[in-house]
């Protein structure tokens, strides 16, 4: 039990490290951003018909006036007591905005990462085993091109064929247009979901895949496998009871750091279908200096990177006997 | 008597890639030949590359895809073919390994003794073979890692034990154990053969072989160069010059290395492959090719020993 205390103590704190860490460098990285907030997003003819009294007030509300400390500082000192601010684009609560687009996100982000997991172990299982043989060599080829295909474009390829081409899916969003949002239904948001998460999903399979795919070939290779054949353990004994097995824990510990691959496709992937997400929300941010939006994504999106590889680690000790045993036994 | 395996001039070769696309076949084991009693102990001694884990994994079947075996492997008379290899193992022939890496290593080792099954008689079985070897009930909901290592070979031999087999073949079932705790592994080995099994028993330790097992079988560079019983050891009825080198290495044997050291698989070596190490070579052990042929009441490859010449 000690143990189990101190282990969640120090995740905690190097939580909290990891999160104060990863918001000032999001805080300088736009405070180093060329664009002048007022001329994005009030427009260059409009701020020449305003008064100075007006500028002024545009840049109080922007922020453009206080020192960088301050701001940071001030925002600090606002998520301490649990006020994230309000978002300066969209007028809400900042709370409120990432909530919205989360429940969105959050569906889409799902399904590509079951399905990719799922998918990708298959795929690398089933190379492994066939390791040199034509299936090794049809899957490998795929993991490769997909690795090396950017996601927009891949994203941008999907669209071209099944949307307009095909007209199987439409072209973006997450809801059809003009539409009240009483009548949507269930089906409508699968079918808006579909083409997003399939993107996601083909890129997110390559990279377990193929870790995968090393792990059985060491696992094949293993004397484990050498005696359970020798003790004529059939072909598919040997890869439900000792594969699966043992290929599971690299599994669980790649499954969750894809997470973070995840949300970065998610930025890409929203802002081409134009899928009103958290990725594209933080588009939107970041290119409207909306501060105190962009930081609050960036704090949320960064908690649950961390939250992922925190419970790889806990299913790792609750799945390998060695540290669950050796944990108990302290 | 009635061989339970006979093997016959058999040779393992490994399809191997060289720069490029070119292929070459590397012949590793070149001549092994043995016979195994039922009840009784061969013991297969080499020094390391010798090919004497080839040689078990050649009876057993499970020979990595790129190796090609010829030569006679017969199994109660009948010629052992990939089928019947693959229907006996884990059954009647059964293979004792080197050490706790063979066992999975997110397994509890009941489980493993009874390969997934789990009715009432599998369950009563691997409870009365953990016994028969001092292993608690407790050791079935261990993980390999939790073994000491005299633990993990009692439990290897359990997985063999299990299974009531006719051949047991044990691949280095001793290393890393202190001389002691190695005896007392091998007299294991010995109930076996004396309930009837018959057991190859795999090692580099002469002096261990000698402790337990009937029959001494040496093997040098993929080749058996002599098979003695152990009483000739004591009587100095050995006649190969490697055996005889292997013999008077032994601490209470004067401890006398030889200089060199076994050729690598693939080195064109023509007539003796031991002739470059040889104390008495003449001009035709580095031409002819060495017959292994009796001498006394075992095998010799020596042209020398052929003449009786040397004791």
């Amino acid at each position: 039990m000690k143990h189990r205390l101190q282990f969640a103590g120090k995740k905690l704190i190097r939580m909290a490290l990891l999160l104060l860490g990863v918001s000032l460098a999001a805080f300088l990285l736009v405070n180093a951003s060329p664009l002048d907030p007022l001329q994005t997003n009030v427009g260059q003819a409009a701020l020449g018909s305003m008064s100075q009294e007006q500028i002024e007030n545009l840049k109080a509300y922007w922020g453009t006036d206080t020192p960088p400390v301050q701001r940071y500082l001030s925002w600090l000192g606002g998520i301490l007591q649990g006020d994230m601010g309000t978002s300066l684009l969209y007028r809400q609560p900042v709370a409120q905005v990432i909530g919205q687009r989360l429940a969105s996100s959050f569906w889409l982000m799902a399904f590509a990462w079951v399905l990719s997991g799922i998918l990708g172990l298959l795929l690398g299982m089933a190379a492994g085993m066939n390791r040199g043989k034509w299936p090794d060599k049809l899957i490998r080829g795929y993991c490769l091109t997909i690795s090396s295909t950017p996601v927009f474009w891949l994203a941008l390829l999907l669209l071209i064929i099944f949307s307009v081409w095909l007209g199987i899916f439409p072209i973006g969003l997450s809801v059809p247009i003009g539409m009240e949002s009483g009548s949507i239904t269930f089906a409508d948001r699968i079918q808006h979901a579909v083409l997003p998460a399939l993107t996601l999903s083909i890129t997110g399979v390559a990279n377990i895949a193929l870790h995968t795919r090393e792990k059985m070939i060491d696992i094949l290779d293993s004397d484990y496998i050498l005696f359970a054949r020798a003790r004529g353990e059939s072909n598919r004994s040997i890869l439900w009871r000792h594969c699966l097995r043992n290929v599971a824990l690299p599994a669980i510990t790649l499954q969750f750091a894809s997470i973070s691959e995840i949300i970065g496709g998610s930025v890409l992937v929203e802002q081409v279908f134009s899928y009103p997400g958290l990725g594209q929300a933080a588009v939107t941010a970041g290119l409207g200096s909306d501060l105190p939006l962009l930081l609050g994504i960036t704090v949320v999106t960064a908690a649950m990177v961390f939250g992922g590889n925190l419970a790889a680690d806990l299913l790792y000790g609750a799945v390998d006997p060695k540290i669950r045993k050796g944990a108990s036994r302290k | 008597m009635n061989p339970i395996l006979e093997v016959e001039h058999l040779s393992i070769s490994f399809t191997q890639y060289q720069t490029g696309m070119r292929q070459r076949e590397l012949q590793v084991v070149h001549d092994l030949s043995l016979t195994i009693e039922a009840g009784s102990i061969v013991a297969v001694v080499g020094s390391s590359g010798s090919g004497k884990s080839l040689l078990a994994h050649g009876i057993l079947g499970i020979l990595p895809y790129n190796a090609h075996m010829a030569g006679m492997i017969r199994y109660q008379g009948k010629p052992l073919d990939p089928q019947l290899a693959g229907h006996l193992r884990g059954t009647e022939i059964v293979l004792v390994p080197q050490g706790v890496a063979y066992l999975d290593p997110l397994m509890k080792i009941g489980a493993q003794i009874r390969k997934g099954k789990k009715d009432k008689t599998a369950l009563t079985r691997c409870r009365n073979v953990l016994n028969r070897y001092g292993l608690g009930p407790e050791t079935e909901n261990l993980y390999p890692f939790e073994l000491s290592g005299g633990m993990a070979r009692r439990v290897l031999i359990s997985t063999a034990a299990v299974e009531s087999p006719k051949l047991i073949v044990a691949d280095e079932p001793t290393p890393g154990l202190d001389a002691a705790a190695a005896k007392r592994i091998l007299t294991h080995f010995r109930e076996l053969a004396d309930d009837g099994a018959g057991v190859l028993l795999i090692t580099h330790d002469l002096e261990l072989a000698l402790s337990v097992a009937d029959r001494v079988t040496v093997i040098y560079a993929g080749e058996t160069i002599e098979n003695a019983a152990v009483t000739d050891f004591n009587n100095g009825k050995i006649y190969h010059p490697y055996t005889k080198a292997l013999w008077n290495a032994l601490p209470q044997n004067g401890f006398v290395p030889i200089s060199g050291t076994q050729p690598y698989p693939g080195e064109i070596v023509s007539g003796c492959l031991f002739a470059p190490r040889c104390p008495d070579r003449t001009k035709d052990c580095q031409e002819k090719n060495i017959p292994y042929s009796p001498v006394g009441a075992g095998y010799v490859r020596c042209l020398n020993a052929k003449k009786g010449g040397i004791v």
